[in-house]
Formats: C-alpha cells, sequence, structure tokens
C-alpha cells in the first residue's frame, strides 16, 4: 500500500495529472452548484411548516457535509503523514484546513440564520451545534498550529497529532442528535435507510451536494498545485544559494 | 416568499466564501507557476 501510495506521490506527476483534471473538476463543480442551488431557490417547492426558509438547506447540508469530510480528509491525509511519511499528505492537510473551516463557519452561520426564524434563536448550546463549534475550533487549532514552528516539518507533525486527536468529534457530531435531546432535527437522509424529505427537494440537494464537493477538492487541488510549486521553487532558491555559498 | 433576509444572507455568505476561496487559489497557483518558471524553466508545463 505504501509502495502504491508513494508512486503517486511525485511532486511532479501530481502536478501533471492534477493540472489534467482540474479544469474537469472546477466546471463540474460550479455547474452542479449552480444547478443544485438554483433549483433549490427557485423551483424546489417551500416546506408546509417552514416555508421558504427551508431553501436554507441547499446551502447548509452542503456546507456541513464538507466540514465533517474536509477534517476526515485532513486527519486521513495526517495518518498518511505521520505513518507512511507521504511526501504530499503534509501539504494536502495544510491546504484542506482553510478551505474545512471556511466550510464549517459556512454551515455555523447559515445554521444560525434558518434557526432564528425557526426556532426564535441564533444560537442555542445543542449537542449538534456546540460539537460543530468544536470542530471549527479544530480547524482553526490545526491552521495555527502547522505556522507556529520554525521548522516547517515539526509544524506539519503537531497538526497531524491534533488532526488524529480532533477526529474524535466527527461521531459525536454524526450522533448528538440521537445519543442527546437536541433542537437539532435528526438526518433526512441516512445510507441505511429511505430519506425522509421529498423528491422535489431531495434531487436539488443531492447536486448541491455533489456541486460544493467537486468545488471543494477543485479548490483543494488549486491550493495544493500552489504549495508544491512553492516548495519546489524555495528548494531551488536554496540549493542555488548553498552552492554560492 | 418568506423568510427573504435570512435566505438572501445565507446565499450571499456562500457565494462570497466560494468566490473568495476560487479567486484566492486561483491567483496564488498563477504566481506560484510564474515564480517557478522564473527559477527553473522546465517548471513552466506544471
Amino acid at each position: 500500500m505504501a509502495i502504491t501510495l508513494h508512486r503517486f506521490a511525485n511532486p511532479g506527476q501530481f502536478l501533471r495529472l492534477s493540472g489534467r483534471i482540474l479544469p474537469y473538476l472546477a466546471v463540474a463543480g460550479v455547474v452542479l452548484t449552480l444547478v443544485g442551488l438554483g433549483w433549490g431557490l427557485f423551483f424546489a417547492p417551500a416546506d408546509y411548516q417552514q416555508g421558504d426558509a427551508v431553501r436554507i438547506i441547499y446551502i447548509h447540508v452542503p456546507a456541513a457535509w464538507l466540514a465533517s469530510g474536509g477534517y476526515f480528509g485532513l486527519a486521513l491525509c495526517s495518518l498518511l503523514s505521520l505513518v507512511w511519511r507521504h511526501p504530499l499528505a503534509d501539504l494536502a492537510a495544510v491546504e484542506i484546513g482553510p478551505v474545512g473551516a471556511g466550510c464549517t463557519a459556512l454551515c455555523l452561520a447559515t445554521g444560525s440564520l434558518w434557526g432564528r426564524p425557526m426556532w426564535g434563536t441564533w444560537w442555542v448550546w445543542d449537542a449538534r451545534l456546540t460539537s460543530m463549534l468544536v470542530l471549527l475550533f479544530l480547524y482553526l487549532g490545526h491552521i495555527a498550529l502547522v505556522r507556529a514552528f520554525d521548522s516547517p516539518e515539526r509544524g506539519y507533525r503537531a497538526g497531524a497529532i491534533l488532526a488524529l486527536i480532533g477526529v474524535v468529534d466527527l461521531p459525536v457530531i454524526k450522533f448528538s442528535v440521537e445519543w442527546w435531546n437536541t433542537l437539532h432535527q435528526p438526518a433526512s437522509i441516512k445510507f441505511t435507510s429511505a430519506p425522509t424529505v421529498f423528491s422535489g427537494m431531495l434531487w436539488p440537494l443531492l447536486i448541491s451536494i455533489l456541486g460544493f464537493s467537486l468545488g471543494f477538492a477543485a479548490i483543494v487541488v488549486a491550493r495544493l498545485r500552489a504549495a508544491v510549486m512553492e516548495r519546489r521553487t524555495r528548494g531551488l532558491l536554496l540549493a542555488r544559494a548553498q552552492e554560492a555559498a | 416568499m418568506t423568510h427573504l433576509p435570512f435566505i438572501l444572507a445565507s446565499y450571499g455568505l456562500a457565494a462570497a466564501m466560494i468566490l473568495a476561496f476560487a479567486l484566492s487559489a486561483w491567483r496564488r497557483a498563477g504566481l506560484a507557476k510564474r515564480r517557478l518558471a522564473a527559477v527553473d524553466p522546465r517548471g513552466r508545463d506544471a
């Protein structure tokens, strides 16, 4: 497994491969996001109880999905970095961090904007909301920690350990609505049973989730390409300086 | 449409965040590519 992973970790090979797939990823992400959000905003039915406020779901759920999914990706990269010393895993973890934090902040903000008219409050210290806030702090902690050391390698190592410890928050987020009495509603889409969402709302939601996911991947790949090129430039300049000295 | 300010704020925030991340990634990748090409001409095809 380690050999296979390292074969795809060559920075030159990554730049060539990512340069080919990035345009398709970005275009598919933009098109599907626009279709999903346009459908959800203008054509999907309003909810019989919530009215049009339910249209916030087409932003809130994809953002929540990517907040948790992004952190899982960050933790996976941290594991690859700590165990197999994968050369791109450190950079990938660093580049996922800010994008995942943005999605988590968006999820919390849209949840608040949805909660105010439905629950009558912007915020409650509910298990789901609080565990999501903890996830935002984990992202922010990771972002700060990887930049807190003079040696990048030490920063990557410390960030990877924090990411792996923080992964325990993911099942807490997922099951918080079942383990505790919460104001937040239970999951409407599950892998183990049929969705409880009306199909006229489900399809734009699924398209929006797919579009956001592809867009997230495109942004992370673009950031990772930049990071690889920046590292290569620094390495070349350092080698020249050492030769000249 | 009911609750319009809340809906507009949500979609506006999402659009602003997506645009900010996409533009910064695009700009950073372009800058990194030009800098690498200046240091190593073989990096031009990256």
